[in-house]
């Protein structure tokens, strides 16, 4: 019921008792996630009994550590997230991408991909709402790569397994990758690859609803938890648990052969590979951390993850609705072909 | 009240239909719930987020669930 009187409105008492249960669960949200080492330390050694320094003890300890630490890191991120995207509206997006030069318009499609709500389900109406808008198909491409790309439950899982530095360089490769593969699709002028219905779709006025309240976008957060959290949950469990297999039981340098610096054909096959293969970041960033830390190079390991999370079967068939197969075509074509360019890069460099 | 749900049939779509019945079911009788899943008549609506909720000809809700109390409000 509270939720209900919550979402009613914005009386300032009621926005002062929202602001205080708020600080209470961040206050306990920190005291909780700085005690998880130490639980999971006891709940491995002291509970459970194993030896230090086995192979099960280290791939349990890693279980029973990174688990709640990145469901913790998720739910914050998810919530801070959700309130974030109540100001960022797929209608107010489009309305700032409409009639924009291209270039600056592959810019800011690409940065507002990653802050607008999307979801692959309503992919054909945001696409047909764009270009029927006058948002350039090119921009539209950026905007729908960077989208499912760069987006909190990947930055989430890196900087929590991964670190800072390859975070930082998964966001700036993914916009650029985005922004540039925009810009080309563009460029080579496929309009007349769009199916023909969607030009005679006829677009109503969006009659933007409701401003919210603070109350309401705090419940925005909270149904994003719920949402997000809610079904991402079991490929963070089975994710971490591959993690820890590899982890304890695959000796270092095993896969240096496979996907390390020196195989330079590692790079296209994980990105072949990534392509039909369907996971959202929560289940292949702990892979990611795993094979990192068993010798594969950092370039192949990175196109691998662009290319499972960015290019998948599902949305390629949604989005068949709205585009002739030549155009299908270009779009896997050159998206790939910048995975294949970054992750040779980093190879080259790191 | 003539109430519309916009969607494409995703799971978001299926949660708010949910929350629309048990409202109504809680509002009482008089109201009419239709589901509007082809994409020429939700974007004649301009709705380019889903789900959608419309009451009577307005979009009252534009790409979240809301949840079966707010929606009793909008029946009011």
């Amino acid at each position: 019921m509270t939720a209900g009187a919550m979402s009613a409105g914005g009386p300032p008492v009621v926005r002062k008792h929202l602001a205080l249960r708020l600080f209470a669960w961040l206050v306990a949200w920190v005291l909780m996630y700085a005690a998880l080492p130490a639980m999971a330390h006891w709940i491995v050694y002291d509970a459970m009994g194993l030896a230090v320094d086995t192979r099960l003890a280290a791939a349990v300890e890693f279980f029973v550590y990174e688990v709640p630490k990145v469901l913790f890191l998720l739910v914050a991120v998810v919530f801070a997230v959700g309130i974030v995207r109540t100001f960022f509206t797929p209608a107010r997006t489009r309305a700032l991408l409409a009639g924009r030069r291209e270039s600056v318009g592959n810019v800011l499609a690409a940065g507002l991909g990653t802050v607008t709500p999307f979801c692959s389900c309503s992919a054909v109406p945001l696409f047909i709402g764009f270009v029927e808008s006058g948002v350039p198909l090119g921009v539209t491409f950026s905007f729908l790569i960077a989208a499912p790309m760069v987006n909190e439950i990947a930055v989430v899982l890196l900087w929590g397994l991964v670190g800072a530095r390859v975070t930082l360089l998964y966001v700036t490769t993914g916009l650029a990758i985005a922004i540039v593969a925009g810009w080309i699709i563009g460029r080579l002028r496929l309009e007349r690859y769009v199916e023909d219905w969607v030009h005679g779709v006829r677009v109503g006025d969006t009659a933007l609803p409701e401003a919210l309240t603070f109350a309401a976008r705090v419940q925005a957060g909270r149904s994003a938890v719920r949402e997000i959290v809610g079904n991402v949950w079991p490929y963070v469990v089975v994710g971490i648990a591959v993690g820890a297999g590899i982890h304890g039981y695959v000796p270092a340098g095993a896969l240096a052969g496979i996907l390390g610096r020196d195989a330079w054909w590692s790079v296209p096959v994980a990105v072949l590979v990534g392509i039909p293969m369907y996971s959202n970041a929560a289940g292949i960033v702990p892979v990611v951390q795993a094979l990192l830390g068993k010798g594969a190079a950092l370039g192949s390991v990175l196109a691998f993850m662009m290319s499972v999370i960015a290019l998948s079967l599902p949305e390629t068939i949604i989005l068949r609705k709205v585009l002739r197969p030549q155009l299908i075509a270009v779009f896997l074509g050159v998206v790939a072909s910048g995975i294949i360019l970054v992750g040779f890069l980093f190879n080259a460099v790191l | 009240m003539k109430i519309e749900i916009l969607g494409t049939g995703c799971k978001k779509c299926q949660s708010l239909t949910d929350n629309v019945t048990a409202a109504v079911a809680e509002a009482g009788s008089g109201h009419t719930i239709t589901k509007v899943e082809d994409i020429p008549s939700i974007m004649a609506y301009g709705m380019i987020s889903t789900p959608a909720l419309v009451v009577d000809g307005e979009v009252r809700v534009a790409g979240r669930v809301a949840s079966v109390e707010e929606i009793k409000a909008l029946l009011r």
